[in-house]
């Protein structure tokens, strides 16, 4: 097998505080990001924790409610930009160079402030929590005008917003360029691995949605202290028309969160099943159809607020829609797995359980897309437990993978095989516990964001939030396991799996600080996928 | 697609940290303004400068660069990718807007004058039945709390020639271009001279119209949807139009130090690119916020 070999001398790397703070380099950026969003994911989640600890029981037992509101709210908040985002694009920062035989990323300084703007973005979102009237308790998706009796908080929530909207569009158009303009010769783009496609066209919905929601909480910013009237219908405006805005960014960030997942999976199937992925082509197009039609289904989330019902059927019908590329994904995997010679380590654990698991998610769903059922499930706990199927059985099980599969080439060592199983088979257990009895919940009618509930909802209750614990101390173990490897282990080749395609397994473990710097001339072999 | 022999990764720099802790400075500041924090404008003024700062910082050490001759052909498509999709950001920014105005017109307004079954009219019907639709709206569904205007301002006067101003200087900004693409170096300091000066005279008609909506007509953002709408779309415009002034002067600049060749001037291009988006906007701004 060959390797795109690489002289070391020139492997010089700034040192120091310089080396983090003014990088161009897209490993040590992408590093960072990663870094950032576990510490994220830890403190997300340990308001997951309060939340869950609050639930226990019927009553109140810990927290007043305006405090476990702004949990719930800074819980959401964190975890989708602070989270699952950064992990994806620490990812695509990561390997879309290796894999497409870039130098780095096509705009390496805009790179860094992309990332650098994360920590100071977070720190004006979680000071609020410290100020007078509490940190943001309206529920992340901020309508007003509820959200508009935030005290002290309030600015400093919308600015947070505009703020990580920046990052997020810098990451975003750096990730369109690298890869429209920086793949080595040969590598067109239906050669080019699914992750890329899909980071691509999550890059696409970023660009267009994000600065809506810009507009929007704008708009929130001047009818709280200039006196304007968008969302307010006495002075001519309409409170809905915050949660259309709202939606039209929202629903295409559900994507963003999950193309990239769908990507991940993408690798990760072929190469433990030891065949090509079945379908590229047509994950390619139904990845691009499901990013355009996520900008016509947003008001399948407001079935309940009243609107013409014309427009109820439009939305029902476009989100049944969405199925059918989902649902051409989900088939193309389990035809990938399809009589293959299948291994089960890790990061193969982790992506069947992401097919499985998003598919519940995608169903419940479904069954939320469907108007008339809506109005019986809208703010239960139905919903939670679909969206946690999405983004935590989904999205952050594809995380996990990823960061499995990928671990081993960029420290060069081998994670611990065996504790690796184990934090896979604790994790799928808990959350499991954690978010399959919230449907039951909410089909009795359990109501989102209260902290008490009615005596009937304790048994499931308490079995869910012991699942959240041992989801929560599970991810303890996760953490050692990625320290372990960092810091030695058994060395990694430069094919970590012997089944995996595509370049960065063609560049050492762990992968040089500089690669590629000349372009790499591509073998037949090195384009397969 | 890369064609070069090398490819090209910069330094490191500074100036990424330090935009992003001026942003987080500035950011901070507005909020505690908000707050009626002690000390607030002295932290927004110490942000905005230090953003000043950074901006000064980061272009020059990237025209030093580019002078020095370091980007490559790549380098050049990287940053023009940047900008169009940059743009495109910027168009939906506005899009919000729009949208808000749209969803007023088409939907809200209508409604709260009873239009509708249902849902749709109990507004109307419970709590304003006097309520009639209009548009331009000067009578609020429930005027206690908003100031009522006397006059909206005539699509065909100051916005007229506002209109006229900016198209004539998309032309010119042409001009400036076909003359760099000759190397008359004078005469497209002179087009571009006449492009800055056109967006600023725009800027100062619209400052005109604001004085004139605030103290004659009584028009202002508490005046209902209509006031919101009005000054949102010609408020975040007209900033748009004074930061491409402001760039066009500094290409300006740049141009006067002969900083451009006919076939490397991709700074030019990216100035005009956002002098014609600018343009674009008002035009969709002079047809549904002005005109009909």
């Amino acid at each position: 097998m060959s390797t795109l070999a690489h002289d070391d001398h020139h492997d010089h790397k700034p040192t120091g505080l310089k080396r983090w703070f003014f990088s161009t380099n897209h490993k040590d950026i992408g590093t960072l990001y990663l870094i950032f969003a576990l510490t994220m994911f830890f403190v997300g989640g340990s308001m997951a924790m309060i939340i869950r600890a609050e639930l226990f029981q019927p009553g109140l037992q810990f927290v007043d409610p305006q405090f476990y509101n702004s949990m719930v709210t800074v819980h959401a908040l964190i975890m989708i930009f602070g989270a699952v985002m950064p992990a994806g694009v620490g990812l695509a920062n990561w390997m879309i160079p290796l894999m497409i035989g870039a130098p780095d990323m096509a705009l390496p300084r805009m790179n860094n402030m992309s990332f650098w703007i994360l920590p100071f973005a977070f720190a004006l979102l979680i000071s609020t929590l410290f100020m007078e009237g509490g940190g943001p308790a309206g529920g992340w998706t901020m309508y007003p005008p509820l959200v508009l009796q935030t005290g002290n908080a309030f600015p400093f929530l919308i600015f947070a917003i505009h703020f990580l909207g920046v990052s997020s569009i810098m990451g975003a158009i750096n990730i369109i360029a690298t890869v429209f303009n920086m793949r080595a010769p040969g590598m067109t783009l239906m050669k080019m691995p699914l992750f890329v496609w899909t980071w691509v066209i999550t890059s696409f919905l970023l660009i267009a949605a994000l600065p809506v929601l810009a507009g929007g909480v704008t708009m929130l910013l001047t009818d709280k202290y200039f006196g304007t009237s968008f969302f307010d219908a006495a002075g001519g405006g309409d409170p809905v028309l915050f949660q259309h805005i709202f939606w039209f960014f929202g629903h295409p960030e559900v994507y963003i969160l999950a193309l990239p997942a769908f990507g991940i999976v993408s690798q990760v199937i072929p190469a433990f099943a030891r065949k090509p992925l079945f379908g590229y082509a047509s994950m390619v197009y139904a990845t691009a159809s499901i990013a355009i039609l996520s900008f016509f289904v947003w008001a399948h989330h407001m079935f309940t607020v009243g609107l013409p019902i014309k427009g109820e059927l439009f939305f029902m019908y476009a989100t049944m829609l969405i199925a059918v590329p989902t649902g051409v994904k989900v088939f193309n995997w389990v035809a990938t797995m399809w009589k293959g010679a299948m291994t089960f380590e890790t990061p193969m654990l982790f992506s069947i359980a992401f097919v499985i698991l998003f598919t519940i998610g995608g169903f419940s769903g479904l069954m939320l897309g469907i108007t008339p059922v809506d109005f019986q499930y809208h703010d239960t706990y139905f919903v939670v437990a679909h969206f946690h199927y999405v983004l935590l059985t989904g999205a952050v099980f594809a995380l996990m993978s990823a960061v499995y599969y990928w671990l081993p080439k960029w420290t060069g060592y081998m994670y611990d095989e065996r504790l690796g199983k184990i934090h896979f088979w604790l994790s799928l257990i808990s959350s499991n516990v954690l978010f399959f009895p919230q449907h039951f919940l909410g089909l009795a009618g359990m109501p989102r964001r209260i902290p008490d509930y009615n005596i009937q909802f304790a048994d499931f209750n308490a079995i869910s939030s012991i699942g959240g614990f041992a989801y929560g101390l599970t991810q303890l173990l996760f953490v050692y396991i990625v320290l372990k490897c960092a810091l030695g282990g058994k060395k990694a080749k430069p094919r970590v799996w012997e089944g995996a395609k595509g370049l960065e397994w063609y560049v050492p473990s762990p992968a040089p600080f500089h690669t590629f710097e000349t372009p790499p001339k591509l073998t037949k072999e090195m384009l397969e996928h | 697609m890369a064609s070069q022999e090398i490819y090209y990764v910069p330094e490191g720099s500074k100036w990424p940290i330090v935009g992003s802790l001026s942003l987080f400075i500035t950011f901070m500041g507005g909020a505690m303004m908000f707050n009626n924090a002690p000390g607030a404008l002295y932290v927004l003024v110490l942000g905005l400068a230090a953003l000043v700062y950074m901006f000064a910082g980061w272009f020059a050490d990237v025209i030093s660069e580019s002078l020095a001759g370091k980007y490559s052909k790549q380098v050049d498509v990287s940053f023009r990718m940047g900008m169009g999709w940059f743009i495109l950001s910027e168009v939906m920014f506005f899009a919000a807007f729009f949208g808000a105005l749209y969803y007023a017109r088409v939907f809200s307004i209508p409604w709260l004058g009873g239009e509708g079954q249902g849902l749709h009219n109990g507004t109307h019907e419970f709590l304003w039945p006097a309520f009639q639709a209009m548009w331009p709206m000067n009578v609020m569904p429930d005027p206690s709390n908003y100031t009522q205007y006397k006059d909206t301002i005539p699509a065909f006067g100051i916005p007229a020639i506002n209109t006229a101003l900016l198209l004539t200087s998309g032309v010119t900004c042409t001009f400036a271009h076909w003359a760099l693409k000759k190397e008359q170096r004078k005469s497209l300091c002179l087009w571009l001279a006449a492009t800055v000066l056109l967006g600023f005279i725009f800027v100062g008609f619209q400052a005109q119209e604001y004085v004139h909506a605030y103290k004659d007509l009584d028009l202002t953002l508490n005046s209902g949807i209509y006031g919101s709408t009005f000054f949102m779309l010609t408020g975040f415009h007209g900033f748009h139009v004074t930061m491409g002034a402001v760039m066009l002067a500094v290409i300006l600049f740049r141009s006067m130090k002969g900083h451009f060749s006919n076939k490397d001037h991709f700074a030019f291009e990216a100035v005009a690119w956002y002098w014609h988006f600018v343009d674009v906007v008002w035009l969709g701004l002079f047809i549904f916020v002005y005109w009909v």
